[in-house]
């Protein structure tokens, strides 16, 4: 089988990476030929921005600001690049709560603060769970299982939070928008928690539900959504693909031997990356085939040199150039 | 994160201290250097053992750890774990607990990294708990307390969901995410680099609950399996082990939590900082900056009368005892950090039989006492539980 991808320059990260789900996030520009990631180190992001040519590379490091705090010490849950068609936002979240910045990190346009008890109870409250839908929504989780749905508007701070969608009962864990840039896709947006439910959502004014796939006491930790296919990985260690709108389960796959932190889809190719912590990365390759629409996978493994580096299997390798099939390799 | 983690903090590190304490107190007795004064009999072991023992698994204690509270920041936790080490008769110096508390500090990581599922950190620590048990067991009163305070944790954790038990294994691996402290056992038994991380092994039985990798299935739309093919894992495994038992007395299944220094000399707890500059403290102090943990800290330097507890080792009134074997141990300081080429250190540590510490004691006590009459100080977290510690 032809290797489905070859490895890149690697980036030295100027700290350790935070053993979180999903905690690698990139966003591409092409007009400047640069591509930033993102990896949260507590209450820290380290941001690197890439030249596309690998001879520029530039590090920043964000420090979680809460309200009127200049620097918190809040644990940073969570940080994702939220690209809309008129803007890209930098969204954070923590135990305190929302942030939203600008794209490069330079200005926080909106905090939105959780719902904190007086004195702490045994259940911890945190955001987690992050993703921009359609023209104007960017949808966060919460650790009560909600899910709450933003207006952004083209530009400025003018952010509104315009609907709670109470579904999900246990902490969410992932959300995904649907990324394969087709129109014709019903379902746009789906939520994981963590006892494995997944809901499958409409967006709009008002947020309808589609479908609520029933999870099997198995923490979902990660969730994609492409070309109506829900693909969800598991703690078990499995990979599991649902048509979205109806909840049949496509296929099932074993893909890792420990859980899985993390899935990454190039949707233009259909590769599929997991990782998870038994050190592995693996790729996959996803085809729809139209007559019986069914989802057809096959897979690959990379193995991972650095082993004994302790966090690094909850990091995600990123198909940056879908075409091309080319990735970065980061540690 | 999550709030529920100073428990097993607590019992986990707790077990690893009394694993190195005991047989660094055997090795001691076993040399029969009867040229030192004061050297520690049997029952002296015993004795220490016992009061840490009687101090960890108390009820009031229990309750005190059981409260749901942020994580403690490295400092925090090394003081209430360097207080319990002290309620017994025994007394180390700033230098010793320093390297005790790096080798409990990489145990437990080593434990929580190659946990294989979340739900097996309770097995991990019943492991602790039941090597513990096994320590004082002829002290039935102490097993008593051991079993409530096991009973009050497992119905305490078991209920948790396995999402719920993870986000707890990822607050405990932000405590320790920088920590890199090369340990001589580790890294002969090839499970630690020589760069201080830790092999993740690629074979073995699966988690329980997991399937082995490299199987794909397909299914209809009724849901029944139409196809599947395998693919290669990449790794060598097998089928998941039995489920450890989560009752009070079973068997764990898992030997991550035992007692790996059973059969080990003074040669295996030797350890050496990796991290390049001399910051291995700093590095510590500043992932976490807690202010609430700040203020209890200030507030456990005033309960106990600033640092002159530590100076109990230098007094007349105490006898150094050297726990380690060889002269040359006694003579090194301890950790050589920053420098290329990294120097191994050696665990000194130096324990002395306080016969003026009941005496020390009651007068920290009398403070406490005093303090109660005046106006109450802000509570803070910690507060509570280093105040009942002194009662102990």
């Amino acid at each position: 089988m032809a290797k489905m991808y070859h490895k890149e320059k690697s980036i030295q990260i100027k700290s350790s990476a935070s053993a979180l789900y999903n905690n690698l996030s990139v966003l591409r520009i092409a007009p400047r030929c640069l591509t930033y990631f993102t990896v949260v180190h507590a209450n820290v992001v380290n941001m690197v921005s890439a030249s596309w040519d690998g001879l520029n590379y530039s590090h920043r490091q964000l420090q979680s600001k809460e309200g009127n705090v200049a620097t918190s010490s809040s644990l940073i849950m969570q940080a994702a690049w939220c690209v809309l068609p008129s803007r890209d936002l930098l969204v954070l979240t923590s135990q305190k709560g929302i942030q939203m910045y600008e794209s490069d990190g330079s200005i926080m346009v909106y905090w939105h603060a959780l719902d904190t008890p007086e004195t702490p109870t045994a259940q911890a409250v945190f955001a987690r769970g992050i993703a921009a839908v359609r023209d104007k929504y960017i949808c966060v989780g919460v650790s009560s299982g909600s899910v709450l749905v933003f207006d952004v508007p083209s530009k400025g701070s003018n952010i509104t939070l315009s609907e709670v969608l109470e579904e999900h009962t246990e902490p969410i864990t992932d959300m995904a928008s649907e990324c394969s840039g087709s129109m014709e896709c019903i379902a746009d947006l789906v939520s994981a928690d963590d006892s494995g439910t997944l809901c499958v959502w409409k967006s709009g004014g008002d947020f309808q539900l589609l479908n609520k796939i029933p999870g099997f006491d198995t923490s979902c930790s990660s969730v994609k959504l492409w070309k109506g296919t829900v693909i969800a990985g598991y703690g078990t260690g499995q990979i599991r693909l649902y048509e979205g709108v109806t909840g049949i389960l496509h296929a099932e796959v074993n893909a890792h031997a420990r859980w899985i932190y993390s899935l990454d889809i190039a949707p233009f190719t259909g590769l599929l990356l997991s990782a998870a912590e038994d050190s592995l990365v693996r790729v996959w390759h996803l085809t729809i085939s139209p007559e019986t629409n069914n989802v057809e996978v096959r897979g690959q493994k990379v193995w991972i040199q650095w082993l004994a580096k302790v966090f690094i299997p909850f990091e995600l390798f990123h198909i940056l150039s879908p075409y091309h099939h080319k990735f970065k390799c980061i540690y | 994160m999550s709030l529920r983690t100073l428990p097993l903090l607590v019992l986990n590190m707790g077990g690893e201290m009394l694993y190195i304490l005991d047989q660094r107190l055997r090795a001691q007795h076993e040399t029969d250097d009867k040229t030192q004064r004061g050297g520690w009999s049997e029952d002296d072991r015993k004795r220490v053992l016992n009061d840490i023992v009687r101090s960890m698994f108390s009820k009031a204690f229990m309750e005190e750890l059981m409260k749901p509270q942020g994580l403690y920041s490295q400092r925090a936790l090394r003081c209430v774990l360097t207080r319990l080490a002290h309620t017994s008769i025994m007394r180390l110096n700033p230098a010793s607990m320093d390297r005790l508390y790096d080798l409990m500090m990489m145990a437990f990581k080593y434990q929580l990294l190659l946990c294989p599922r979340p739900r097996d950190l309770l097995l991990i620590t019943c492991n602790h708990v039941d090597a513990v048990r096994d320590m004082v067991k002829d002290s039935p009163c102490l097993i008593n307390q051991i079993n409530d305070a096991q009973r009050q944790i497992l119905e305490m954790y078991t209920p948790l969901s396995d999402g719920e038990l993870q986000f707890i294994r990822q607050t405990l691996l932000s405590l320790f995410q920088d920590v890199h402290v090369r340990v001589s056992i580790f890294l002969k038994e090839k499970i630690q680099n020589p760069d201080g991380r830790f092999v993740l092994p690629t074979s073995g039985p699966v988690p329980h609950g997991s399937d082995v990798p490299g199987l794909i299935r397909w299914f209809n739309s009724r849901g029944r399996e139409v196809r599947r093919r395998e693919f290669p894992s990449g790794g060598c495994y097998c089928s998941s082990l039995r489920e450890g038992s989560f009752d009070v007395a079973g068997d764990r299944v898992t030997r991550l939590g035992t007692n790996m220094y059973c059969t080990t000399s003074s040669e295996d707890t030797r350890t050496s900082d990796s991290s390049k500059n001399t910051c291995k403290t700093k590095q510590q102090a500043s992932v976490h900056p807690n202010p609430l943990a700040k203020e209890e800290l200030n507030l456990l330097a005033k309960l106990m009368g600033g640092m002159e507890v530590w100076n109990l080792a230098s007094a007349d009134g105490g006898v150094k005892v050297n726990l380690f074997l060889s002269e040359q141990e006694e003579d090194d300081g301890g950790i050589s950090s920053g420098g290329d080429e990294p120097a191994f250190g050696v665990i000194n540590i130096q324990a002395t039989q306080d016969h003026q510490v009941n005496t020390e004691l009651t007068r920290i006590a009398e403070e406490l006492l005093v303090q109660q009459d005046q106006p109450e100080l802000p509570s803070n977290k910690g507060d509570d539980l280093l105040a009942m510690m002194d009662e102990l």
